[in-house]
């Protein structure tokens, strides 16, 4: 079947060379113009949400002072005279866990490279279904600009944290933001879920069923095997999360009372009765959990690609790799009670999410050994998509040891909600999936744009974003440690943390100068992308078959037939070769082995 | 100024980024270096860089270990709490050792081998013995730390014994109350439809149901006569008739916790739980005796709130509708505590640790612990005096029905 329709495909583009610019650059199908969208998309989506976090590291280092850029920002009414209102401060912290969870990490992590990479690299046309993968970008554009515009309702953006625990967030008596804010952000996340449903089911199609001719499942890049098990994570976990916010909005409008029970609230008895606050804990850490594999998964996937590509050497056990994906993706499927130890669920329940999370790492760990094998002894070209996945597994390594005491359920009780947790997850999630964002877009910048972009700036920008990544979330354990609960809006009230608030001031200048040097990223980026240096077919030498597509982009890959491929992606420096790297297209010679095991 | 300035400053940096890195790119253009080609030098300072970031890494480390290690979980004063620390200890062991491992290995190969010309990277693509070694030698580990960690949270959350003092902690927007058993040491049963300026808990007694009625035929009568005597606009008029709607459920529903509340004290006498809420003493104050075992009973009015006192190593969420609880025994008085802090301020606190709103970041409430004979006596003093309210939204409970909804916020920023 797959040659067939290959070559009726390569007959539809030669027939349909010119395209409009609304179906070009609009409402493309292109997998290739997609995955730009959803690139170009992100990056706002991530300005805005970096803006929110200086705004509240500001009140954090300086609670109650008045700042001219919150002020700009927020006008009088979130921002009297220049101070940060406190319903707001919830509501930026909110907003910006959602965006970059969900808009940056998610929808702009896997859109953008599961969308370029898939098709590129397994050897496909484009994806199984490419109006559907349209959609797919057409419906997180809207999701994405809901949850902007509930920035700017009457009461605020939702403000009871991105968790969005009821009753807080079914009670507009409770806090403003859970008015008309928190209905935008039910719709946007519904619309956000169909989309991220769309892409996922295309992604495991197109991998499944299009791949070229020898690409074996075992010879696919670990990148494509870090999507695939993504995609399926997305699809069997965020319609969970849909039928969380369904039955919110339900309890919300409607008047039903799957969440809600006993309140007593502005004076009032509500009706409500039977219903668990802990039932939405459990559906939503459901995905919730799931998610932040959705989210490191394929950042671990394109750290791996690009860690042999520069250290001219193949990964370090392939196929552990391959089994440490499964496992972190089955595992992350039992282990969300780990979020809820203190939320009164029964103790024993607690300790089996206790055994089930700390199962994980072992394969994070076989993961980290692994990477590190591959450097050893490896021939190291530092490009700044080499430095960022470095970074990316110095990340990995400090926030999986932090993730240790979060999932033993004794030690989480000193540090449950402390600005502990916030350290963990910011640097094991966040740290690490946005350096492998950046990683993968130095990398494949040539990919997507046909030019270079300026390697001294990304090193500029590296370095500075590495050092700042730690003085912002090194210090935030030792402020958890002291017992600082997060979401909270200062720490004036509580002389007990007067020994450690002063780090707040170190965080959020390292916040400030780490957002600053995002300017060289964004400059490096756009300045590039119109006027940088045009790129060779294959700029790093790599092995996959995405390199042997032409600089200019065509409608459907490859101009020609689509290559065939005879070896597994990672012989880089293979004994008896000239070259450093021999491409999947090359056959095997006679009496050569394909050595992965 | 200062503000144009800062501008002109960023300015004048992007545009001094901007131009070093034209000036860059038109060297390399001349020297016919393309930007995927990384120079010899540009590697060798990478490579420098990536020794040089973990000596600056570990230093930060030990900085704020040296700095800020003595804030760091606070000294623990309760029976469990020492457990804990020790837990924590033979955690942090582990962890360091490892931390400081893998990132000197990481960063030492990531110097080491860098590129060269003349050499080629050793193609080494698995070895089953190695990966055997660190899946088995963290899963040792592992096994370890759960077995010891499960041991030490069996011990925590185990059955309270049946003598423990029972206390209530009771969280709304955005404070704390705090119930006693009273003389028969048993807390009695509440609803929270029976909650009012008198009543913050909603506790179920006789008394407060009858007070509770009255007070509903009250506002249904007013509510009643605005609607017969006075010309109101329809969607007045609507959401009037919706409020007697509403009262008559309430009304209904509290007529059959009555009924269930007589039926179960006929049954079961003294064993009732409605028969225990008479004697309960309700306090805007917190005190627990030091060196006695007590169950904390948790629970929430409006949204989610957590109870977390961080030097007795106790959080627990409250929950609205269902009953959480932690079990202590404080081992450290305040006065103790204050001597050894060297603070004669020095208090306990218990604190939110759960997003509840605006005024989520100063819910808390002052934990006095005392010799258990002090407290005795501090309980028994308080059982004489009637609970004060305060000014508690409850208080104005009857208007704001149809008040808006931001009143509870309000209400939270005047305090």
């Amino acid at each position: 079947m797959g040659q067939v329709q290959h070559t009726a495909h390569a007959e539809h583009h030669q027939h349909h060379h010119e395209e409009s610019f609304v179906s070009k650059y609009v409402f493309s199908q292109d997998h290739k113009m997609i995955s730009k969208q959803f690139l170009i998309t992100a990056i706002i989506m991530a300005c805005v949400a970096v803006v929110m976090s200086i705004i509240f590291r500001l009140q954090l280092a300086w609670p109650g002072e008045s700042f001219g850029l919150t002020h700009f920002l927020l006008g009088d009414k979130w921002a009297p005279g220049g101070v940060l209102d406190p319903n707001m401060y919830l509501g930026l912290v909110t907003i910006h866990g959602t965006i970059m969870v969900f808009f940056v990490l998610t929808g702009g992590l896997s859109g953008t490279f599961s969308n370029l990479l898939i098709p590129l690299q397994v050897g496909a046309r484009d994806m199984a279904s490419g109006f559907i993968n349209m959609l797919s970008y057409w419906f997180f554009f809207l999701s994405s600009v809901l949850m902007l515009a509930s920035l700017f309702v009457e009461g605020g953006p939702a403000s009871g944290g991105w968790t969005i625990y009821p009753p807080l967030s079914a009670l507009p008596q409770a806090i403003p933001g859970s008015g008309a804010g928190m209905t935008l952000w039910l719709l946007s996340m519904a619309i956000f879920i169909a989309s991220s449903l769309m892409g996922g089911l295309n992604y495991v199609v197109t991998i499944l069923n299009l791949r070229t001719k020898g690409m074996k499942m075992t010879r696919l890049p670990l990148t494509i095997w870090a999507f695939l098990i993504t995609a399926v994570l997305g699809i069997l976990s965020f319609p969970v999360l849909l039928s969380a916010a369904l039955l919110l909005l339900l309890d919300r409008s409607l008047g039903t009372s799957f969440y809600l029970s006993d309140i007593h609230i502005a004076g009032e008895a509500l009706d409500h009765t039977g219903g668990s606050p802990i039932l939405f804990e459990h559906l939503f850490w459901f995905l919730g959990h799931p998610e932040v594999y959705i989210v490191l998964l394929p950042a671990l996937g394109i750290t791996s690609e690009i860690i042999a590509t520069n250290a001219r050497k193949p990964i370090f056990g392939y196929r552990a790799m391959i089994g440490s994906i499964l496992a972190i993706g089955f595992l992350s499927f039992i282990v969300w009670g780990h979020h809820m130890f203190v939320t009164g669920m029964n103790p024993f329940l607690g300790s089996v999410f206790v055994f089930t999370t700390l199962l994980i790492a072992i394969p994070s760990a076989v993961k980290v050994f692994n990477y590190i094998t591959t450097l050893w002894r490896g021939n190291i070209v530092f490009t700044p998509a080499m430095l960022f996945s470095i970074g990316l597994v110095a990340t990995f390594i400090a926030g999986g040891l932090t993730g240790i005491i979060l999932a033993d359920s004794a030690l989480d009780i000193a540090v449950h909600d402390t600005y502990f947790v916030v350290a963990h997850f910011h640097i094991v999630m966040g740290m690490s999936a946005i350096f492998g964002m950046f990683a993968g877009v130095y990398h494949w910048f040539p990919k997507m744009y046909g030019r270079m972009m300026n390697t001294r700036l990304g090193y500029a920008h590296f370095w500075i974003t590495f050092v700042c990544a730690f003085g912002v979330f090194f210090p935030m354990h030792f402020i958890g440690l002291a017992g600082a609960p997060r979401r909270y809006y200062a720490y004036t009230e509580f002389p007990m943390f007067n020994g450690v608030v002063d780090l707040n001031v170190l965080v959020t200048i390292f916040a400030i100068v780490g957002g600053l040097a995002q300017v060289i990223f964004l400059y490096n980026f756009f300045y590039s992308l119109r006027r940088g240096p045009r790129a060779v077919q294959n700029p790093w030498r790599g092995n996959t078959l995405e390199w042997t597509t032409p600089v200019e982009h065509v409608h459907g890959n490859w101009p020609g037939p689509i290559p065939t491929v005879y070896r597994w992606p990672y012989d880089y420096s293979k004994p008896g070769k000239d070259q450093d790297f021999v491409p999947q297209t090359v056959p095997l010679e006679a009496g050569e082995e394909e050595d992965h095991g | 100024m200062t503000k144009i300035l800062i501008i002109l400053v960023l300015v004048l940096g992007v545009l001094a980024v901007a131009q070093l890195a034209r000036v860059y790119e038109l060297t390399s253009k001349l020297r016919g270096k393309r930007e995927e080609d990384i120079s010899p030098g540009d590697n060798r300072m990478n490579a420098m860089l990536m020794w040089l970031f973990p000596v600056a890494y570990f230093a930060f480390f030990i900085w704020l270990i040296y700095k800020y290690g003595p804030h760091l979980l606070p000294i623990a004063a309760s029976q469990h709490g020492r457990s804990l620390d020790k837990l924590y200890d033979f955690n942090w062991v582990i962890l360091f050792v490892v931390f400081f491992l893998t990132n000197a290995l990481l960063f030492y190969f990531a110097g080491k081998y860098v590129h060269s010309k003349d050499r080629k990277a050793f193609y080494y693509p698995h070895n089953n013995k190695l990966e055997l070694l660190w899946t088995s030698v963290p899963a040792a580990f592992l096994a370890v730390i759960i077995i010891y960690g499960l041991r030490t949270w069996n011990q925590i959350t185990g059955p309270a014994s049946p003598d423990a003092v029972q206390v209530e902690l009771y969280a709304k927007q955005f404070d704390w109350t705090i119930r006693y058993p009273g003389k028969d040491g048993v807390l009695g049963a509440t609803d929270y439809r029976l909650i009012n300026g008198t009543n913050p808990l909603g506790i179920v007694t006789k008394a407060s149901i009858v007070q509770r009625l009255s007070e509903i035929d009250k506002e249904r009568a007013e509510a009643m006569e605005r609607t017969e005597n006075e010309i109101l606009p329809d969607d007045k008029l609507e959401e009037l008739s919706d409020h007697v709607a509403y009262l008559d459920r309430m009304r209904e529903r509290i007529t059959d916790l009555r009924t269930m509340m007589e039926e179960d004290m006929t049954e079961k006498g003294e064993a009732s739980p409605y028969a225990h809420g008479a004697d309960d003493v309700v306090l805007k104050e917190f005190h627990l005796p030091v060196h006695r075992e007590v169950k904390l009973l948790i629970r929430s009015q409006d949204v989610i709130h957590s109870a977390f006192i961080p030097h007795l190593r106790v959080q627990m969420n409250a929950v609205p509708g269902m009953t959480t609880t932690f079990k202590v025994t404080p081992t450290i008085t305040t006065d103790s505590m204050r001597t050894v802090v060297k603070d004669d301020k020095f208090d306990f606190i218990l604190l939110c640790n759960k997003v509840c709103g605006a005024s989520h970041y100063n819910m808390q409430m002052p934990l006095t612990v005392e010799p258990a004979e002090a407290f005795d006596t501090w309980l028994k003093e308080q059982e004489q005096k009637p609970f004060e309210a305060g000014p508690a939204p409850e208080a104005a409970a009857v208007d704001t029905t149809l008040a808006a909804p931001d009143m509870a916020v309000d209400t939270a920023r005047m305090q």
